[in-house]
C-alpha cells in the first residue's frame, strides 16, 4: 500500500503481546454479608417463582389431558353413577360462549362510549371525576357483590320478561341475560381502561388536523381516533373477555348450578337467553368436591379446557399490545386522506 | 494510485510523536500560567490562578478501551494530578468519555466491554482494588444533573451512608454526617442558598443547583480525584460560570479532570489538555501551549474549528 | 349550526350514558346499604362481635326458626370477620415479600434470556382463573396437607370442636398468595424498570454496590407502584370467593391462634365465600338481609382500601415520585 510523506501506520488493536480483560459483570463476593442474603434471596425466589409457574402448568397438563375424550366436547351433562362414563361439557361450553357473548355485545359499545367521553368530552369536570371513580370502583368491588345486586335487580317484577316467571307470579331472577349484563359491568373497567390508554397516546396533532379540516368533535371520534385505537379496543375486549370467562360467582349466583343448559319458552334463541344453564366455570365448581362433587376427572378436563381458552386470550392481547405502535408518517398522511374523502357526509 | 487497491487503513496523519514536554514561559515569564492571553489565542478570560503544590494522583499506561471487537480508546497515556485540572477535549466518538469512565471502571457495567493496558491510583493498579472503595475515591459527576428522589441532605449524605464502617451502617441523622454533609455543600458553593432547609426535596432545586449538588455528593466522601463529564453543557451561562469557579477551587484539595467539547471552557478552566481524535491521544500539554502553540496539525484544525 | 348542533347532541347523549352508569353504581352501593341496614339495626355493633356458631346462626335464619332466646336477626360475624382478616392479611404479606424479592430478581438479576420466556410466563399466571387455583388445591395441595402436615395427634386435640381436613387457613392462605404474586411481580417489575437509568447510574458511580442501590433508590422510587400494586392485590383478596370456598374449609370457625401451629390447619370461612355458599337463601328475607349486610362490609373495606392507597402515595410526591 502506498504511504504518504512522513506517516506511519497506527495500529487498530493491542498487539499480540498486551493482556486483554474482559471483566465479567458482577462480584458479588466483595459485598457484606447481608447484601449477599439479599441477593441470594431474590435469586431463590426468581427460580421459586418460575417451579410454582410449570409445576402448575404442568399439573393442569397432565391431568387435563389424562381425563380429557373428544366425546365430552360434544355429550351434554347427564347424572350417571360412573361418572367418568357418562356426560360431557357440551352445554357448559355453549354457556360460556354465549355468556361471554352477551357480556361483551354489551360492555364493548357502552365502554367505549364511555372512554371517549372521558377522554375527549369529559364536561362538567365534577361528572366526569365521579365517573372515574365510579368505574375504579367497579374494578375494586368483589363479583359476589355485583352479583347478589344483579338478582335482586332482575327479580324485579318488571323484568321478569328477562327470566322465569313462577306460578305465584315471583321472579325467579336467574338467567344468561341477568348474568350477560352483570357480566358486562365487570368487564366495563377493562374496556374503558384500554381504550382510554389508547386515546391518551393518540397524539393531539390528530385531532388538530381533524378539527382544522372542520370536523366536529363526534366526526372525529368516529373517524379518526377510533380507527386509529383499533389495537387498544381489541385488547380491552379480550382482555374483558378474559375477565368475563374465568369468573365463577357470577355465574354460580345468577345462573345457578344447573349442569344442563334449560331454556325458557318457545323461542329459539331469547328462550335460551331466558333459561338457565352452566358455563365451564360453574361446572369445574359444581364437579369437585365443593359444589355436588362426584366427577374430579372432568372437573380436571373442563378446567384443562378453560386453561387454555384463557391462555390463547392471553397470547392475543399480547401479540395485540406489541403492535400498537405510534402512528408514522405514512399512516398519518394515509388517514388524512380518509379524513378528507369522508367530509362531505359528516357536516 | 491503483484504483483496484483497497484504501489504506491507517486513520491519522503522525507527524512526531505526540507527547510534549511542558513548555517554557512565553516572553521570559518562566510560570505556567499568565493572566494576559497572548496574541493569536482565542480571547477567552482566564480563571486560574498559578496552580501550586502539584503532585501525581493517577497514571494512565498505554490504555486501550473496547466495546465489543471496537476499539474506542487507543494506546493512550496519561497523567492525572492533584492540583491541577485535566481537561480531555476532542470531537464527538473520540473516546474521551469512555477514557473518563474507565478511570472510575464505570466501564465495567457495560457488557461486552473490554480493556488492555494500566491504570494507577497512587500507584495501584485499580483493577486490584475493591471496585466500591474505588468508586468512592474516584468520585463521578455526569452531564444531566441527577440527584435522587430524596431530601438535599439525603442526597449529599449517601455515599456516606453506604459506607459500611465496621460492618453497621450511619443511616441515621448523626451530626457527624449532617456536619461533613454541610462541608461538602459549602466546598460545592451551595450551602447559602439551601442552609435554611436542608430536608427540601434535591429535585425542587434549579438546574444549576442541582449539579452542584450532584457535586457536593461526589465530594462527600473526600474523593481523591473528581471526574466530570461534560457538567455544564445542559446549564445556562450563570450556573456553568458559578461551576467552573468552582472547578478550579476545588483543584487543590482534588485532582479533577473534566471532559469538555466547548474549547473555552478547556481555556477557562484547564491547567493541562489532553486532545484526543478517533480513539487516539493526538496531543497533551499545557493549557497555553495547545491553544496557543499547537505542534499537530489536527490539533491545530480541531482549535481553530476546521471541524468538530 | 348544524354541526355544532351535533356535537352538542352527541355529547349529551355520551354524558347520559355516562350518567346511566354512575346512577346504576350508586344505586347498588345506596341498596346494598339500605337492605343490610335491618341486620345491622337488630344487632348493633355486636354485628362484628363474636357470639356463638355463624353456622348455626345462618341455618337457623334459612329454616325460618330462631335460635332459641334470640330475635330472627341474630348474628354474629366475628369468625367470618377473623377468617378474611388472617386470610387476607397473611396472604398479601407473603405475597408482597415474594413479588418484591422476584420483581428484583426480574428486572435485575436476571440473565436477559430467562427474563424473556419469564415474562410471558408471569402474565399467563395472573390470568389463571379462580375457579382452577382452587380445583388444585382442593383435589391436590389440601388432601398432600392432610395426609402429610396433619397428624392424627393433632386431629384429636381439637376434635371436640372441629375436624380438620387439609382445607384450610394454610391451604387458602397460600394458594391466595399463589394467585395475587402474579400480578403484583408484574407491576413491581414493571415499576423498577422504569427507574431513570440516571438514577441508577448516579448510584453506582458513588461506590454503592449494586444490591444497596436497588435498596435505596430504585425500590424507594417504586414504592407508589408497591403501594398500588398490594391495594389491588388485597382487593383481590378480599373479593375472591369462589377459590376460598373450595378450599379454605367452608366452616365458619374462628381459628384460635392459641393453638399453636395447629392454628393453621383450623378451617375458616372469609366473608366473601359465606355469601357465595349462601345464595340460595336470598329468597328468605331474614337471611337476605344478612347477606346484603355483609356485602356492605366488603363494600366499605374495598373503599377504604382504595382510601388507604392513595394515601400511602401522598407523602411520596413530594419527592418526585410519581405514581
Amino acid at each position: 500500500m502506498a504511504a504518504a510523506e512522513g506517516t506511519e501506520l497506527r495500529p487498530l488493536a493491542p498487539g499480540p503481546g498486551v493482556p486483554v480483560v474482559r471483566p465479567r459483570r458482577q462480584r458479588t463476593s466483595s459485598w457484606p454479608l447481608i447484601d449477599r442474603i439479599g441477593y441470594g434471596l431474590c435469586w431463590a425466589t426468581g427460580l421459586a417463582l418460575c417451579a410454582i409457574a410449570i409445576a402448575i402448568v404442568l399439573y393442569m397438563l397432565v391431568k387435563g389431558i389424562g381425563y380429557l375424550k373428544p366425546s365430552l366436547f360434544v355429550e351434554s351433562p347427564a347424572p350417571a353413577v360412573k361418572q367418568d362414563e357418562a356426560g360431557g361439557f357440551f352445554d357448559p361450553i355453549i354457556g360460556t360462549f354465549i355468556l361471554t357473548g352477551l357480556g361483551i355485545l354489551i360492555a364493548a359499545p357502552v365502554g367505549v362510549a364511555i372512554a371517549a367521553w372521558l377522554s375527549e368530552y369529559a364536561r362538567p369536570r365534577a361528572l366526569a371525576r365521579a365517573v372515574e371513580s365510579a368505574i375504579e370502583m367497579i374494578g375494586g368491588v368483589p363479583s359476589v357483590v355485583l352479583a347478589i345486586f344483579g338478582l335482586l335487580v332482575f327479580s324485579q317484577g318488571v323484568l321478569g320478561f328477562l327470566s322465569q316467571r313462577a306460578a305465584n307470579g315471583a321472579v325467579y331472577g336467574r338467567s344468561f341475560f341477568a348474568a350477560g349484563v352483570i357480566m358486562a359491568v365487570l368487564a366495563l373497567p377493562l374496556i374503558v381502561g384500554s381504550v382510554r390508554e389508547g386515546l391518551a397516546q393518540v397524539p393531539d396533532h390528530m385531532r388538530e388536523a381533524a378539527y382544522a379540516l372542520g370536523k366536529t368533535r363526534a366526526s372525529c371520534i368516529r373517524h379518526v381516533l377510533l380507527p386509529a385505537i383499533r389495537p387498544n379496543v381489541a385488547s380491552g375486549i379480550v382482555l374483558g373477555m378474559g375477565r368475563i370467562i374465568g369468573d365463577t360467582a357470577i355465574v354460580t349466583i345468577l345462573i345457578g348450578v344447573t349442569l344442563q343448559n334449560e331454556a325458557v319458552g318457545n323461542v329459539p334463541i331469547i328462550g335460551n337467553l331466558r333459561g338457565t344453564g352452566s358455563t365451564l366455570t360453574s361446572y369445574v365448581y359444581t364437579n369437585s368436591p365443593a359444589g355436588e362433587g362426584g366427577a374430579p376427572q372432568k372437573a380436571y378436563a373442563a378446567a384443562f379446557v378453560l386453561l387454555m381458552i384463557v391462555l390463547l386470550l392471553n397470547a392475543i392481547v399480547t401479540r395485540l399490545s406489541s403492535d400498537t405502535k405510534p402512528l408514522g408518517r405514512a399512516a398519518f398522511a394515509g388517514r388524512l386522506r380518509m379524513i378528507g374523502r369522508s367530509l362531505p357526509w359528516t357536516q | 494510485m491503483d484504483p483496484m487497491m483497497p484504501p489504506p487503513v491507517r486513520r491519522i496523519v503522525v507527524e512526531r510523536e505526540p507527547y510534549v514536554a511542558p513548555p517554557t514561559g512565553q516572553n521570559g515569564d518562566g510560570g505556567t500560567a499568565t493572566l494576559a492571553p497572548a496574541p493569536g489565542a482565542a480571547s477567552a478570560p482566564r480563571l486560574r490562578r498559578p496552580a501550586t503544590n502539584v503532585r501525581e494522583r493517577m497514571r494512565v499506561e498505554s490504555v486501550w478501551l473496547a466495546y465489543g471487537d471496537r476499539w474506542v480508546v487507543r494506546d493512550v497515556s496519561l497523567p492525572v494530578r492533584q492540583g491541577e485540572v485535566l481537561a480531555l477535549i476532542g470531537a464527538s466518538g473520540s473516546g474521551k468519555t469512555t477514557l473518563l469512565r474507565s478511570l472510575n471502571r464505570l466501564t465495567e457495567v457495560t457488557a461486552g466491554a473490554a480493556r488492555a493496558g494500566r491504570i494507577t491510583l497512587d500507584g495501584e493498579e485499580i483493577h486490584e482494588l475493591e471496585v466500591n472503595q474505588l468508586r468512592r475515591r474516584v468520585s463521578m459527576v455526569f452531564q444531566q444533573p441527577n440527584p435522587f428522589p430524596m431530601s438535599i441532605l439525603d442526597n449529599v449524605a449517601y455515599a456516606l451512608a453506604e459506607h459500611p464502617k465496621h460492618g453497621r451502617r450511619r443511616r441515621r441523622r448523626t451530626p457527624e454526617l449532617e456536619a461533613t454533609a454541610a462541608d461538602a455543600l459549602r466546598r460545592a458553593g451551595l450551602y447559602d442558598e439551601v442552609a435554611d432547609d436542608l430536608n427540601r426535596p434535591a429535585l425542587r432545586l434549579s438546574g444549576g443547583q442541582q449539579q452542584r449538588l450532584c457535586i457536593a455528593r461526589a465530594l462527600a466522601a473526600q474523593p481523591e480525584v473528581l471526574l466530570l463529564d461534560e457538567p455544564c453543557s445542559a446549564l445556562d451561562p450563570i450556573s456553568t460560570a458559578t461551576i467552573e469557579e468552582l472547578i478550579v477551587g476545588l483543584r487543590e484539595s482534588v485532582a479533577v479532570v473534566i471532559v469538555t467539547h466547548n474549547l473555552q471552557q478547556a481555556q477557562r478552566v484547564a491547567d493541562h489538555v489532553a486532545f484526543m481524535h478517533l480513539g487516539e491521544l493526538v496531543e497533551y500539554g499545557s493549557s497555553e501551549q495547545i491553544f496557543e502553540r499547537p505542534t499537530m496539525q489536527r490539533t491545530r484544525d480541531y482549535i481553530s474549528g476546521a471541524f468538530g | 349550526m348544524k354541526t355544532v348542533r351535533t356535537d352538542q347532541r352527541v355529547e349529551r347523549m355520551l354524558g347520559a350514558l355516562a350518567v346511566a352508569l354512575l346512577v346504576l353504581i350508586g344505586a347498588m352501593v345506596v341498596t346494598v346499604f339500605l337492605k343490610g341496614w335491618a341486620s345491622f339495626s337488630h344487632n348493633g355493633l355486636s354485628w362484628f362481635g363474636p357470639g356463638g356458631d355463624v353456622d348455626e346462626q345462618l341455618r337457623a335464619m334459612q329454616q325460618a326458626t330462631p335460635l332459641p332466646g334470640h330475635s330472627p336477626y341474630y348474628f354474629r360475624a366475628w369468625p367470618l370477620i377473623w377468617g378474611t382478616l388472617v386470610t387476607t392479611v397473611l396472604a398479601v404479606v407473603l405475597a408482597l415479600i415474594v413479588s418484591t424479592l422476584a420483581a428484583i430478581f426480574l428486572t435485575e438479576f436476571a440473565p436477559a434470556p430467562m427474563r424473556r420466556t419469564l415474562d410471558p410466563v408471569i402474565r399467563l399466571l395472573a390470568a389463571v382463573p379462580s375457579v382452577v387455583y382452587g380445583l388444585i388445591g382442593i383435589l391436590a395441595i389440601a388432601p398432600w396437607i392432610n395426609s402429610n402436615l396433619i397428624s392424627n395427634g393433632r386431629k384429636a386435640s381439637v376434635g371436640y370442636v372441629v375436624q380438620l381436613n387439609g382445607a384450610d387457613l394454610a391451604t387458602a392462605t397460600v394458594i391466595l398468595a399463589v394467585m395475587i404474586t402474579p400480578i403484583m411481580v408484574a407491576l413491581i417489575s414493571a415499576a423498577l424498570a422504569s427507574v431513570p437509568p440516571s438514577w441508577h447510574e448516579g448510584s453506582i458511580a458513588l461506590g454503592v454496590n449494586r444490591w444497596r442501590t436497588i435498596v435505596r433508590v430504585s425500590l424507594r422510587t417504586a414504592r407508589p407502584a408497591i403501594i398500588a400494586a398490594t391495594v389491588l392485590a388485597t382487593a383481590r383478596a378480599l373479593g375472591e370467593a369462589i377459590m376460598l370456598a373450595m378450599v379454605s374449609g367452608g366452616r365458619g370457625f374462628a381459628a384460635n391462634p392459641l393453638d399453636g401451629i395447629t392454628f393453621l390447619f383450623e378451617p375458616v370461612r372469609p366473608l366473601a365465600a359465606t355469601i357465595v355458599q349462601n345464595s340460595e337463601g336470598l329468597t328468605i328475607p331474614v337471611l337476605a338481609h344478612t347477606i346484603y349486610a355483609i356485602a356492605a362490609v366488603l363494600l366499605v373495606s374495598a373503599a377504604l382500601l382504595s382510601f388507604a392507597g392513595w394515601a400511602a402515595k401522598q407523602p411520596l410526591k413530594r419527592y418526585g415520585i410519581r405514581a
